[in-house]
């Protein structure tokens, strides 16, 4: 059968024919390069676009119909637009810094596309330390991001910078907080063990409620820890412009936006992966024949489709919820989130410690 | 993954003792508080990186757990100082430790 | 071989951005340049198969303490200008201070008896599993002391920044 994993094969065991093996590996390392490059790119366009789609349908009307077919071509048309657009850097802004900025953003989301198991054996980097490699490199956003606001030299930049900081740092503690729930269930920090103990049901459907709770948790964390509507107060238009983005322009302003839809990406795809059972295909039980049905799907589709669900979860918030205030947000943090989730864990604790789960 | 064969653990001590000392001359030479408390940040971070090199050359896990500890005082420290350091600034209006004289005799 | 490489790579990072940690003028820079230094510490974290240690030193280090520092900084708002300057003679005095203590650690540990360095193996020494044990075995008391050392800095810091208390 065409996989994922027997493509990687042939490629890894053709290099390793053709050339020496310190060769082959730097042309894997290059290979993975543009990979990841290519999929950053990739996801950008079609993010953008199915955010203005799902806008679109929630809103009763048709969205981007004017490039391409369906409009598909919408955001390559602005891509376009915003690679030739000049970039600006103003007048009183830290010059180093300002251009520093974008590009640790970057960096750091694409650091975060290492660990994550796409399908079946591909993995980039299956480090042992998986989940607590994602915590760490995420929390590098935040001095780029306060980087940004900072070098401006702008009201607005400062303060988005500002509260875009305090929410990170605050919703990432809940974050991690129901992460660990499942790494206390698996007993295991990394992903590909992660995955592989979700093999007779994922977690989600195995850790009864406690499980629900700490993924209801995680994606509210992560909507806010990626900036997204109800939360997005860092960028909230009709009170600070633009938030720390504010006097970016051209290229600049895209690889913002680009690292805000891949974080998303991300973020979904380490909720698929913990609890939704990641490329592990659906089975119920004992039925041997839906369980062989399911199995004949490939692996990548299972990952992707749980991943864009997640996705459109998050951009189903967005269209739904009013914004929160800032005194609201840091309640909802320190309140009621943090003490759910520390108590959640306890139970998750003990139930892990008897064995109450399938 | 074979450090120990290339690196001796000479260079470890040197590099630490080259930062820890950096950190002293930082607390000495900067009046700002918010830098000499990087600098005893920086300090504390040079005997951690000694800690874990110990630790790797001579097979203990032992000065691991210290380093985790270690940090955890850093951390807690470290969210104090700042309290305290914004309550100066409230009070005096400067960062200056040359300032907070009041204590002298 | 690489290794080397990367070690002295990484030693020349750390060195330069904590030199510029205490040299440059403007506190952000400061903040900004000991991230750097933290984070070359990190890859000597995992150049010596310290896995656990280097992430959780970016967990703590870069993503909570120096953006607490960022932090006050902006909050502050320092900048170069409003950067007290000390004289020069008490900047040459701790420059000559700080280099005497430089030099005379790396004379004393230089031809330190490092004894035997008997285990070359690989033997996981840093990965969690084997640190997990060690922490919740021999460590127990003092870890759940550090989790009350938490609680009295929140507190504290509460506390301390909360405005009219009488």
């Amino acid at each position: 059968m065409l996989s994922l994993e027997n493509i990687i094969n042939g490629i890894h065991t053709w290099l390793n024919n053709t050339f020496d093996p310190t060769l082959a590996l730097t042309c894997e390392f290059v290979l993975l390069g543009i990979t990841a490059i290519a999929i950053f790119a990739v996801l950008g366009l079609v993010l953008v676009l199915m955010e203005r789609k799902v806008a679109a349908i929630m809103q009763i009307r048709k969205g981007p119909n004017r490039v391409g077919p369906f409009g598909m071509f919408q955001t390559v048309a602005d891509t376009l637009k915003l690679i030739m657009k000049e970039g600006l850097t103003p007048d009183g802004a830290d010059k180093v810094l300002f251009n520093l900025a974008p590009f640790i953003v970057m960096i750091a989301a694409m650091l975060l596309l290492a660990p994550i198991p796409f399908a079946k054996g591909v993995q980039m980097w299956d480090i042992n330390i998986g989940v607590l490699f994602i915590s760490a490199v995420s929390s590098i956003s935040v001095i780029g991001i306060l980087m940004a606001g900072w070098a401006s030299n702008n009201k607005y930049s400062l303060l988005g910078a500002m509260r875009s900081g305090a929410q990170i740092v605050s919703y990432e503690l809940s974050a991690g907080l129901s992460v660990i729930t499942i790494v206390i269930l698996t007993g295991s920090l990394q992903l590909s063990e992660i995955v592989n103990a979700q093999q007779n049901g994922w977690w989600i459907f195995k850790g009864h409620i406690p499980v629900l709770i700490s993924f209801v948790t995680f994606i509210i964390a992560v909507t806010a820890e990626t900036n997204r509507a109800p939360f997005d107060l860092a960028e909230a238009e009709s009170e600070l412009t633009a938030g720390f983005h504010t006097e970016y322009s051209g290229m600049k302003f895209a690889l913002f936006f680009l690292a805000e839809y891949i974080n998303i990406f991300i973020a979904c795809a380490i909720g698929a992966t913990l609890f939704l059972g990641g490329w592990m295909p659906f089975h119920i039980g004992n039925w041997e024949g839906f369980n062989a049905i399911m199995d004949y799907i490939p692996s990548s589709i299972w990952f992707v489709g749980k991943t864009f669900f997640l996705i459109f979860l998050m951009m189903w918030f967005r269209w739904t919820f009013p914004r929160l205030r800032v005194d609201q947000l840091l309640n909802l943090e320190w309140k009621y989130l943090l003490p759910i989730s520390m108590l959640n864990l306890l139970v998750v604790t003990v139930m892990a410690i008897m064995g109450w789960y399938f | 993954m074979e450090i120990i064969k290339g690196v001796p653990l000479t260079s470890y001590i040197l590099l630490c003792s080259m930062l820890f000392s950096i950190g002293v001359l930082g607390v000495l030479y900067r009046r700002n508080a918010l830098v000499i408390f990087m600098c005893i940040e920086l300090m504390l971070n040079s005997v951690n990186l000694l800690l874990v090199a110990f630790s790797r050359y001579y097979s203990d896990s032992n000065a691991q757990v210290f380093v985790f500890f270690i940090m955890a005082v850093a951390a807690a420290e470290v969210s104090v100082g700042l309290a305290i350091l914004m309550m100066i600034y409230r009070n005096t209006k400067t960062t200056d430790i040359d300032a907070l004289n009041k204590l002298k005799f | 071989m690489i290794t080397q490489y990367l070690f002295y790579f990484l030693t020349f990072t750390a060195i330069f951005c904590a030199l510029l940690v205490v040299f440059s003028k403007n506190p952000i820079y400061s903040a900004l340049y000991l991230i750097v230094t933290f984070f070359a510490t990190a890859g000597h974290y995992f150049l010596l198969n310290a896995q656990f240690l280097g992430a959780v030193h970016v967990i703590v280090y870069a993503g909570a303490i120096m953006v607490l520092f960022i932090y006050v900084i902006m909050m502050l708002n320092l900048n170069k200008e409003v950067e007290p300057h000390k004289s020069n003679i008490i900047k040459i005095a701790a420059t000559v201070c700080g280099g005497i203590l430089g030099l005379v650690l790396i004379a004393a540990l230089r031809e330190t008896e490092l004894g035997e360095i008997t285990e070359y193996s690989n033997n996981g020494i840093g990965l969690i599993e084997k640190l997990g044990n060690v922490l919740f075995g021999a460590y127990m008391v003092p870890f759940e002391i550090s989790t009350v050392l938490f609680l009295s800095a929140m507190v504290g810091a509460v506390f301390l920044s909360k405005k009219n208390i009488h």
